[in-house]
């Protein structure tokens, strides 16, 4: 094989398995490295060291937009473009606007959550070298999985092999890029 | 550690108590493997279509094409084949959008709520629930579109420009509505949608092993690319939980402005403070007794009994039980402050509601709603299967009603007596809502088709096994098979 691989990947027969040789894969150093699990496993982002996702302040700039939106077309549509009077009533105020405004935060934070965790996750992608390994499906369903990337520093062929076989992990194999 | 520290100074016995352990509820019965999970729920994707589901599938159509010829008639002719006349300006199609809209609220409850109160049980039924949230929008949302008349018109609705220059009315409940309405459908199209990628990504991966390509390309270009990866997985969980978050505030104000339509304008009857609370419980209430009528026919055909266990069914009518007693005590509580209110236009709408022409009407609300809910008390009823379906069907009917009640009554009686008025339904009003049936069960019948039923990800996350410390203790690793 001319090109440089991928990565190695290793498989675990349960959570607690993967759960246990994250832990030391983190300890170990290595930072361009991933696990594959067939569901989200309670308290696995702190044992792979991960930092707390970002999609919250996506989440929070798209609901402070959308209660902005909200206020101001009101503002402009019923006070200020086509002033309409209706029972002698103010032109505006942030009580007739609230509802509008209420729903539109929540519609604009909903984007702004989703859309955030397609951009976080570099979603949208339909093809990764993971998804070229013969078993990769069975990370959907009931195997769990470490990959180390060749792209880690401290990527060594043979000792990574060796650290990913000494925490456990079965049938280690080396991804095409 | 901590508890040894805590109790250092105190006397030995401490040491030895133990806390009791409280037996949990297994949420997957027979403690199934996370391999039949995929494969129970795949498979009724991946398995040939059965013949029950076509002619199911038949019948849904025909009862459709009821609403559509309905539609077609009154595009055609005009609103006034509808059965509603002075002083019953909202009649039917106004009562058909707030029991679908009302309907739709047990799935954002079980998916939203329920999700931040970290009920488990949530799990087998949230995708289901979700599903049916949508299609009872869809239909919900056909009856106020048409019922602008002009139906032409209706992005009018919408703060869109136009050649007259001039915006919507943003101080009118019907206008929040629109948003409100809007928003919710669309907020649980992407909850819904957020919810599914991961079980996309298995279908894709399975039916690409299966060879059916055509269809792995399909699931995988809706799976955006998922491959289970827990850096993914964590800003995954992170999203689910804020939409959870915002969508349990939604839930709650879609509801209590379409009790806004009311209760903002001056018909007696109409205008009460409790109709935002009382709104929301009966949309729960009616909203669970549709997900039990579509979840236990389906336990049943799929045999999904591991996944969908008693204790789920004993859940949903618990909540069932409180929603119903909730808005049975609004119910005595309306009539309550009529009395106390001492206003005589107040407490004849009342008195009109129970005793009067519409007294029918009432009392089948009453017994539907306030009566058939109580026997969940009982262990008996709960463990009975039929007889929960039955009795969820009196709540669906109850339901109904209740909206008929509520906007048929106050309206026959204006406060002229020369302006009273009998509203009777034409059969146009009786094909647009008996169809809305057939258009919810198409929709959901290709559901169960298309899509996976049950978040499997998520009911794997809830067994023991997937629990990161479970077997800790006595680790040993048996060699994996990964087949060929």
């Amino acid at each position: 094989m001319a090109a440089q691989p991928y990565g190695l990947i290793a498989a675990f027969a349960t959570p607690a398995d993967l759960f246990q040789a994250a832990e030391k894969v983190r300890d170990a150093g290595y930072r361009n490295w991933d696990c594959i699990t067939p569901l989200p496993i309670h308290g696995l982002d702190r044992a792979m060291g991960l930092r707390r996702s970002i999609v919250p302040r996506i989440s929070l700039s798209g609901g402070i937009t959308g209660f902005c939106t909200g206020m101001s077309m009101i503002w402009y549509m019923n006070g200020f473009d086509y002033k309409l009077t209706v029972g002698g009533k103010p032109l505006f105020s942030p009580l007739f606007a609230f509802p509008v405004s209420y729903e539109l935060t929540i519609l604009f934070t909903a984007f702004a959550t989703i859309g955030g965790m397609f951009f976080v996750n570099g979603l949208t992608k339909l093809y990764h070298p993971v998804l070229k390994y013969d078993h990769i499906r069975r990370g959907l369903d009931d195997l769990f999985f470490i990959v180390i990337e060749t792209a880690d520093p401290r990527y060594d062929a043979a000792a990574s092999r060796a650290l990913l076989a000494q925490v456990g992990g079965q049938h280690i194999t080396e991804l095409e890029a | 550690m901590a508890h040894a520290e805590s109790t250092a100074g105190a006397p030995a016995i401490l040491d030895e108590v133990k806390p009791a352990v409280l037996p949990r509820a297994p949420m997957v019965g027979n403690n199934r493997n996370f391999h039949w999970i995929t494969e129970k729920i795949c498979g009724i994707v991946e398995d040939k279509t059965p013949a029950w589901w076509w002619v199911c599938f038949a019948v849904a159509c025909f009862i459709a094409c009821f609403t559509v010829a309905g539609l077609i008639y009154v595009v055609a002719t005009g609103v006034g084949v509808w059965g509603h006349r002075t002083p019953v300006n909202w009649s039917w199609p106004i009562v058909n959008f707030v029991f679908w809209i009302g309907i739709g609220h047990a799935g954002t409850l079980i998916s939203a709520i329920l999700c931040l109160l970290r009920q488990k049980w949530r799990t087998s039924i949230n995708r289901a629930a979700e599903a049916m949230t949508i299609f009872a929008v869809v239909c919900a949302g056909i009856f106020p579109v048409f019922h602008v008349g002009r139906v032409w018109y209706a992005w009018f609705l919408f703060p869109l420009p136009n050649y007259n220059y001039i915006w919507p009315q943003f101080r009118s409940p019907l206008e929040w509505d629109v948003f409100a309405v809007s928003t919710y459908g669309t907020v649980s199209v992407l909850f819904w949608y957020v919810g599914m990628i991961p079980d996309l990504a298995t279908l894709r991966d399975r039916f690409a092993a299966a060879g059916r390509i055509t269809r792995a390309k399909i699931y995988g270009l809706f799976a955006m690319g998922w491959r289970g990866s827990a850096r993914a997985w964590s800003n995954y969980e992170m999203a689910y939980l804020i939409l959870a978050g915002i969508s349990t505030p939604l839930v709650l104000s879609v509801h209590t402005i379409v009790s806004f339509d009311f209760a903002v304008s001056l018909i007696p009857g109409w205008h009460t403070t409790i109709f935002p609370p009382y709104f929301v419980a009966g949309a729960i209430f009616s909203g669970f007794g549709m997900v039990l009528t579509l979840m236990l026919p389906l336990r049943a055909i799929f045999h999904l009994e591991d996944l969908v266990t008693q204790y789920h069914i004993d859940c949903m009518c618990k909540i069932t039980l409180a929603t119903g007693t909730i808005v049975g005590y609004a119910y005595a509580m309306e009539f309550f402050i009529a009395w106390y209110s001492a206003n005589p236009f107040e407490g004849f709408t009342f008195i009109n509601r129970a005793f009067g022409p519409y007294a029918w009407a009432y009392w089948i609300m009453i017994s539907c709603n306030v009566i058939t809910p109580q026997f969940f008390w009982f262990k008996g009823v709960r463990n009975n299967t039929t007889f929960v379906w039955i009795l969820s069907l009196f709540v669906n009917v109850g339901m109904w009603f209740e909206r008929f009640v509520i906007i048929c009554t106050s309206l026959t009686r204006d406060f002229l007596p020369s302006s009273w008025g009998y509203l009777s339904p034409t059969v146009v009003d009786i094909f647009l809502f008996f169809g809305t049936f057939g258009v919810f069960s198409v929709l959901f019948l290709l559901f169960i088709r298309f899509l996976p039923l049950m978040a499997m990800a998520e009911i794997k996350a809830v067994t023991p096994q997937a629990d990161p410390h479970h077997g800790h203790d006595l680790h040993e690793t048996d060699p994996i098979n990964l087949g060929t």
